[in-house]
């Protein structure tokens, strides 16, 4: 593993910007656990300052610091991002590896299953949970109603490297060394699906993210709570464009697309190096 | 077999290598090294080797087909066509486009992938031969047909798609999209391949008449001897990218000269034939670093010291028959070998 | 014909279970969610107007009728159906006593007009690019427009349209960013009109292209560069078949069987993507729809966007996929 790794920065240059990128922010996202202030707390410092050397980003309409604003915000949503995907990784992994591997009538029910969530909507859906949860609609929940629509394509790739696997000589030594089937999918099929799963992370992660940014500049999230998404909220909802007050808006987009770029350029490069015939199904999603 | 056969290929000291640069690593794999052979016109040559021996990509040199990573690195592939000679290692791509499918034409191996599975065969045979053949609309269709009907297909086939004719279908029509404009050279790599032996035979009778009709001439590569004991007039052997042995079929068969032929030629299963084949041990050398001298000798039941250090040259060892062995007099064949069922004299 | 209609048959199915499931989903969410829908519609009925007690009392009485919380799950369920099959899902609030069903129906065609173009130009332009990129591997347009498309690919519909809006709104003012059609034309058959709804589509379509091109040109460059190695690519330009037939009709032909099928699979994001990107261009249709009926707590509209969303992604699945086995005669012969 520690091998691929270096040899995907030393060759790939994609990887390589991917892996800067990212690890920018995450640098920056960690530095909301020195922030010096809450976060969630307005008027603390003058509002509407231009970004200078006290205020790096500048301050916003509610007299926020909107450097720890960010930093806070990117926090929130990377760590919005990694419990969808670990989340949904979980339900792939599983449905994947059983479907695969198993076969018969439980493929075919799983994946008959997968169609429909592939074929669902996910947008209605997550409106339709807010209009009905409201507030008690926390990140958490969403996190979790995300992971539900979050398994199927990846699932469906498991699954196809899972088949593979199945008629392979390893598998039938280990059946007819009387492994169970857990043992056998866990300790001997997971390994090969792992870079996949890592490679998939990423996506799910730059999918789920941009769902909650979606969600939250329209307001149908907790808007209190620092996100990408929230934070764009608020500028809308003090037409921070048309009072000029720029920065508030160009500088998280800019920190979003470096932060989308960054984790699709790894996720990419890393589907290139396992298998360059696998697809990037996120196109819509 | 009438003698005056005039030339129509000859390959002089022809190497090919594929060059890789594989995540900053250079790698330099000899798949043919230091080739020479003719070939004549009106003949059926056999190529036979192991699995990763050189062979295919040997005859894609001759047949023009090579692709980067493989390079041709030197030497000369001239062709003595009617329409004029041409070396086409170091031609032009549109003066191969000139001769491809009217002189000189490939079958090319697997007859499973080579068609498109997408599109039905009659749209094919346009695709390939149309221009080649300057036959227009009916008169091409006829001319297919015909050629079609010579190959025992019937004309349904070029409404069909690949995956809807057999295996014996598809390689009789990979043939006649290589034959349909009688070619003078054609190139086929592994013909007979992945069919079952009674189609195999059937294959083979066909390679043979069109051959003969058309008055072409074919070369041919597959490491199953019994097939070109049945089809071959000549037969060259390649090993580890190195052409060591070539003679006409019975001499090669009957009398070879190299200790490579002799084991070659007695893995040949004959019935009724109850002796033990003696096994070859060791594997095929690896080209992107083989062995000093004759390559063959770390597996060489004849080796001596000077195989080790000095690569043979190739010497004439009777009428047609050349041999690259420092010790071709001591070779005898493994097995006593009675005439295997029609070999072509 | 048989085997098609045996594929077919199947694929009707599924579509069948997809919307079954999918609305079921729906009614579940909303009858297990802690919230009744009668009290949350009153109470916004009574943040907005001064209504007396009797008012309120017979106002819970028709619309506990009206939704049927008083009766059992299985009998709620088994309503919802009725009412989802007569296409009749109650009166919308914030239009009262306009039917849900028929905002829907007027704010669709918007949505699908803007859906179904962009696709398709996303489709076309993101293939063709892709596919030529993929078989000349070394040139440099089309590396650029690979370097472009995946950069704008992993971007959020709604951070590319928002991007879109701050450039042509604020810096560079030339097209409409807001609503379907200009306010001085009359909606109707006629030229200004057409034109006039053709200019304000400009945007939402154009920022939904740029999102969704990328996709496409990386996969179909992956599959092209794959396909190109096949033999039969391999021996039809060794035969010397003419270039345009071997891009075309080898190569690009045989790259598109899976891409009919990654269409099928990308629609419902699209979807999402549509809708989203019509809120930010305030743009009439589906989306703005929802969205405009979450925040006035107009119960009956939400359902019908979403029972019709989620129909209308699920045939929009079934046709792409009907197109399937025309496209690769082996999926035919099965």
């Amino acid at each position: 593993m520690f091998s691929v790794f270096r040899d995907l920065v030393r060759y790939n240059i994609e990887f390589t910007i991917g892996l800067i990128l990212v690890g920018i922010m995450v640098v920056f996202a960690g530095l909301s656990f020195f922030a010096p202030m809450d976060p969630s707390l307005i008027y603390m410092a003058p509002p509407d300052q231009p970004p200078s050397t006290q205020y790096w980003f500048g301050t916003n309409s509610r007299g926020q610091e909107l450097f720890w604003q960010l930093s806070a915000a990117f926090k929130n949503s990377l760590q919005f991002g990694i419990t969808v995907a670990v989340l949904s990784r979980i339900i792939s992994i599983t449905v994947g590896l059983a479907a695969g591997y198993l076969g018969g009538w439980v493929d075919r029910v799983l994946m008959f299953v997968n169609d429909i969530f592939v074929a669902v909507p996910i947008f209605p859906i997550l409106v339709l949970f807010y209009f009905v949860l409201r507030n008690n609609m926390d990140s958490f929940t969403m996190a979790l109603i995300l992971a539900c629509f979050g398994w199927p394509f990846d699932a469906r790739l498991i699954r196809s490297v899972a088949l593979g696997l199945k008629h392979r000589e390893f598998t039938r030594h280990a059946v007819f060394a009387g492994m169970s089937t857990r043992k056998v999918l866990v300790e001997e099929h997971l390994p090969y699906v792992m870079p996949i799963v890592f490679a998939t992370f990423m996506n799910n992660m730059l999918w789920s993210i941009g769902m909650e940014v979606t969600l939250a500049v329209l307001g149908f999230t907790n808007i209190n709570n620092p996100t990408i998404g929230t934070v764009l909220y608020w500028a809308n909802s003090h037409s921070a464009m048309v009072v000029g007050v720029w920065w508030w808006l160009v500088i998280p987009v800019i920190l979003i697309v470096m932060t989308f770029l960054g984790l699709f350029l790894l996720a990419m490069s890393m589907n290139e190096y396992i298998d360059p015939r696998s697809r990037l199904r996120r196109m819509g999603a | 077999m009438t003698q005056e056969k005039t030339e129509i290929l000859k390959v002089e000291g022809v190497k090919a290598y594929y060059q890789m640069n594989y995540f900053g690593v250079k790698r330099e794999v000899r798949a043919v090294d230091d080739i020479t052979v003719t070939m004549r016109r009106n003949e059926v040559y056999g190529i036979a080797g192991e699995s990763s021996s050189g062979k295919t990509s040997f005859i894609k040199v001759l047949a023009a087909a090579i692709r980067p990573p493989l390079r041709v690195i030197e030497g000369t592939v001239k062709y003595e066509f009617k329409n004029g000679p041409i070396d086409v290692a170091h031609a032009s791509p549109a003066e191969i486009e000139a001769v491809r499918w009217k002189h000189l034409s490939y079958i090319m191996q697997g007859s499973m992938s080579v068609l498109n599975p997408v599109r039905r065969i009659g749209k094919t045979f346009q695709d390939f031969a149309q221009r080649p053949s300057g036959l227009k609309g009916e008169a091409f269709e006829e001319r297919v047909i015909n050629h079609l009907a010579r190959l025992k297909l019937p004309p349904d086939v070029l409404k069909a798609y690949p995956h809807e004719l057999s295996g014996g279908m598809r390689q009789r029509v990979t043939i006649g999209l290589a034959t349909v404009c009688h070619p003078e050279f054609i190139i086929a790599d592994e013909p007979t391949t992945a069919l079952d032996v009674v189609v195999q035979k059937e294959v083979l009778s066909l390679i043979r008449d069109i051959q003969k009709e058309m008055g072409a001439s074919v070369v041919f590569v597959t490491h199953d001897m019994s097939v070109h004991a049945n089809v071959a007039d000549r037969v060259g052997i390649i090993y580890a990218g190195r052409l060591v042995e070539e003679g006409p079929t019975r001499d090669m068969f009957f009398a070879p000269k190299h200790p490579y032929t002799a084991h070659l030629v007695a893995s040949l299963p004959r019935i009724g034939d109850t002796q033990q084949r003696p096994a070859l041990d060791g594997r095929p050398p690896n080209l992107a670093d083989p062995p000093q001298g004759c390559r063959f000798h770390p597996r060489c039941p004849l080796a001596v010291d000077k195989c080790r250090k000095e690569v043979p040259p190739m010497e004439v060892v009777g009428p047609d028959h050349r041999t690259a062995c420092w010790r071709w007099k001591d070779v005898e064949p493994l097995v006593n070998v009675s005439a295997p069922a029609g070999v072509m004299a | 014909m048989h085997s098609y209609l045996w594929f077919a048959g199947k694929r009707l199915l599924q579509l069948i279970a997809v919307i079954f499931f999918g609305v079921s989903a729906m009614f579940f969410v909303t009858y297990l969610s802690p919230i009744d829908p009668v009290e949350q519609v009153l109470g916004r009925l009574a943040s907005r107007s001064n209504l007396s007690p009797d008012a309120i009392a017979s106002t819970r009485e028709a619309l506990t009728a009206m939704f049927g919380t008083d009766q059992p799950m299985m009998a709620q369920y088994f309503n919802f159906w009725m009412r989802v099959l007569r296409g009749d899902l109650g009166a919308s609030l914030m239009a009262f006593p306009t039917p849900a069903m028929e905002l829907v129906m007027r704010s669709m065609p918007w949505t699908l007009g803007l859906l179904l173009t962009s696709t398709f130009i996303t489709f076309v332009i993101g293939n063709v690019m892709g596919g030529l990129a993929g078989y000349f591997q070394n040139n440099r347009f089309f590396k650029a427009f690979g370097i472009l498309a995946m950069g704008l690919q992993p971007i959020p519909y709604y951070i590319v349209a928002f991007i879109i809006l701050i450039i042509f709104g604020f810096l560079w003012p030339v097209l409409p960013i807001s609503g379907g059609f200009a306010m001085d034309v009359r909606p109707s058959w006629t030229l200004p009109f057409i034109l006039s709804v053709l200019q304000h589509s400009l945007l939402p379509a154009f920022s939904l292209v740029l999102v969704g091109l990328g996709g496409w040109f990386i996969g179909m460059r992956a599959l092209v560069s794959n396909i190109v190695t096949e033999d039969y690519v391999t021996y039809a330009e060794l035969a010397g078949v003419k270039r345009n037939t071997v891009v075309g009709s080898y190569v690009m032909r045989n790259a598109l069987v899976p891409q009919i099928t990654a269409l099928a699979m990308v629609i419902g994001g699209v979807f999402s993507g549509t809708i989203i990107t019509e809120q930010v261009f305030n743009y009439p249709g589906m989306g703005s729809l929802l969205v405009d009926a979450v925040n006035a707590g107009d119960y009956s509209t939400v359902l019908a966007v979403c029972t019709v969303s989620i129909t209308a992604v699920a045939t929009a699945i079934f046709i792409v996929d009907m197109l399937h086995p025309l496209l690769d005669p082996r999926v035919r012969a099965e």
